[in-house]
């Protein structure tokens, strides 16, 4: 004799999979929307960046008669040098230019008399390339200063390694793969509504849906203890949760490497046994996501308060990895234990090609099934209500 | 056999059932009319345990439904109030996921499905989707899924409810041949005649409380109505909602 658990979520999953619009919703549109959004800005930005460090920077320049040399230096940096504009600040406030460049006749006294000589650069550090384009042609300015003033010095017979008392040597100890993590900060909740999408249909078809086309009556009027007909349908919601997590996963694999990231020196770790170690880690918190939304679906008196509830319950995921992101913290072995922030520290050291230790792999498992466990529980409790089946 | 000892059910301040006791004898038919809302459906939730007393006992084939629910169950088939069916099922799929609820053995549950789709005379549309099935369509439909285990009890609420006149006379042919192979048959119904044309036994309710049963006989001798109609109204007190 077959199970009655097994009898049931086979039942939910046959009839699912023959509703077109369920397989669509939760298996199809749900779990690739994110990978496709994703894909599509980080696209926009790399070929964006890709471009700009290529082109040569656009520098309009007023009075640029008044310091040849200088402009000579500029042209050899891959500037290119235009006439300027006559109002130089409602050039730059309409955003015809990114920064303009004004000298006047003190530049040259200044600069024949061996004082600071003045550059004004007119930018709007509020425009997205205001700030970058400044900083690129302050760099290339303090580079031609160094070697005016070194060239100075030489020439009065002084070291110039004397004004530059300290070297600096940067030594970035970020991996290709963490510097690809910082972009890729909000996978964590991509995938965790994938799975959040995949399940809610079932979770309201298999109870308020049920209740509502009056089928749960005789279906409980069947020899079979209600948490076992609860447990079936969550089994089913739950298998349709992992389905949309494995399908987003498997977007996010063909994707990325279709990306031009190594352009800009990031690698995402992204091989069958990191894609095989984020399914495990967001098992848990699939399970229980599955559970909530079974236990409100439930509680529900009608499929349209059911609907509200459980799309509401979608903006939860986002809360750690937005936090996260305004408030960026180490991962400590206790948030391994909170459902969803563990999985945003599991996912992000996965892709930046950490180890999780076997400490932290147990409290977030551990964690996650037990409170899994616990809401299921719950509603097996709403199930053997007496007024489960009865619809208003 | 089906008896049923002092119901008590009350939501809130309603008490919907208030003391309703009779029997249901095997290789009978026995009709439980009322008015609508005289109690008769939360009656009928509480004999399927779906719903529990708050007082008094139901006993199912000698057993008590509060004890032995599991086994109770199995001994029951049901036609609920509410019958829907599963729409991206066929007919047979419905039936087979009864089966394999109640846990009858393929072996066994197959040549049944085939009998009871022969005697509902629902062959043309066993292997359809329900979805879009006549109002008599489903209740075939729900009835099949209902006898699938073979119950010796059958408790259907309303069952000629939205039937056209066809369907209401395959619905009386069906409970005769239930009746025939010597099971416990209990139908609630509001409406007169059909309780009259079918029912050994009658049971009487109105506002939660029995107010009469016996056979058509037995109720005529105890109103001295010879008319079994001008009978019904004497005990209910009113007429209303007792026609179809």
């Amino acid at each position: 004799m077959k199970s009655p658990v097994y009898t049931i979520f086979y039942k939910e999953l046959l009839e699912n999979f023959r509703d077109r619009k369920t397989v669509m919703n939760a298996l199809i549109i749900g779990p690739l929307i994110g990978p496709l959004i994703l894909a599509l800005i980080l696209s926009t930005v790399i070929s964006r960046e890709t471009k700009r460090a290529e082109k040569p920077l656009e520098l309009p320049v007023i009075g640029a008669e008044h310091a040849p040399t200088l402009i000579n230096f500029l042209r050899t940096q891959n500037v290119e040098i235009q006439p300027g504009p006559k109002d130089p600040i409602a050039a730059v406030k309409a955003q015809d230019h990114n920064v303009v460049m004004r000298l006047d006749a003190e530049f040259g006294k200044a600069f024949q008399a061996g004082d600071p000589a003045p550059v004004e650069l007119i930018y709007d550090s509020s425009q997205r390339d205001g700030e970058s384009d400044q900083q690129r042609i302050t760099s290339i300015l303090d580079r031609y200063g160094r070697t005016v003033g070194a060239m100075r010095l030489v020439a009065r017979g002084v070291h110039p390694g004397l004004i530059n008392p300290i070297a600096t040597v940067d030594r970035d100890q970020a991996s290709p793969e963490a510097r690809g993590a910082m972009i890729l900060g909000f996978l964590p909740y991509v995938l965790v509504l994938g799975a959040f999408m995949g399940g809610m249909y079932l979770a309201i078809d298999t109870t308020a849906g049920e209740r509502e086309r009056q089928s749960l009556e005789p279906l409980l009027a069947n020899p079979v203890p209600r948490w076992q007909i609860m447990a079936g349908k969550l089994l089913a919601t739950s298998a349709f949760a992992i389905g949309s997590l494995v399908v987003t996963l498997v977007a996010f694999a063909v994707i990325m490497p279709m990306l031009p990231l190594k352009q800009l020196g990031f690698k995402f770790n992204f091989g069958i046994v990191v894609f095989l170690q984020m399914l495990v880690a967001l098992g848990p918190v699939v399970l229980l996501a599955s559970a909530v939304q079974t236990s409100i679906a439930a509680y529900a008196k009608s499929f349209r308060e059911a609907q509200s509830w459980l799309g509401l319950l979608n903006i939860i995921p986002a809360i750690p990895s937005m936090i996260l992101m305004v408030v960026p913290t180490k991962p400590v072995l206790w948030m391994f234990a909170v459902p969803l922030l563990g999985q945003h520290h599991a996912v992000m050291k996965l892709v930046r090609n950490e180890t999780i230790t076997n400490m932290e792999w147990g409290v977030l498992m551990g964690s996650g099934l037990l409170l899994a466990l616990i809401v299921s529980w719950i509603a097996a409790r709403i199930y053997n209500r007496e007024n489960l089946a009865i619809s208003a | 056999m089906i008896e049923v000892n002092d119901l008590h059910k009350a939501f809130g301040e309603v008490r919907a059932v208030d003391g309703v006791s009779f029997t249901a004898h095997d290789g009978q038919i026995t009709g439980l009319l009322g008015p609508n809302g005289a109690g008769k459906t939360t009656t009928l939730r509480m004999l399927y345990t779906l719903m529990r007393p708050d007082k008094g006992r139901v006993l199912v084939d000698g057993r008590d439904a509060a004890v032995e629910t599991v086994a109770v169950r199995k001994s029951l088939g049901v036609l609920p109030d509410a019958r829907g069916l599963y729409k991206r099922l066929t007919a047979r799929e419905n039936i087979r996921y009864f089966a394999d609820l109640q846990g009858v053995p393929e072996a066994e549950a197959r040549p049944r499905e085939q009998r009871l789709i022969d005697a509902l005379g629902m062959a043309d549309i066993a292997e359809r989707r329900t979805e879009g099935f006549s109002q008599g369509q489903r209740v075939k439909t729900a009835i099949a899924r209902a006898l699938i285990h073979d119950p010796r009890n059958v408790l259907l609420d309303e069952p000629t409810n939205g039937l056209d006149v066809m369907s209401t006379r395959a619905m009386r042919g069906f409970l005769q041949q239930l009746k025939a192979e010597g099971r416990c048959v209990l139908f609630s119904s509001h409406i007169m005649q059909e309780v009259a044309l079918l029912c050994d036994r009658i049971v009487v309710i109105a506002k939660g409380h029995v107010v009469a049963q016996g056979t058509p006989d037995q109720l005529r001798a105890q109103t001295g109505e010879s008319n079994l109609e001008d009978a019904f109204v004497k005990v209910i007190g009113t007429d209303e909602g007792l026609f179809g």
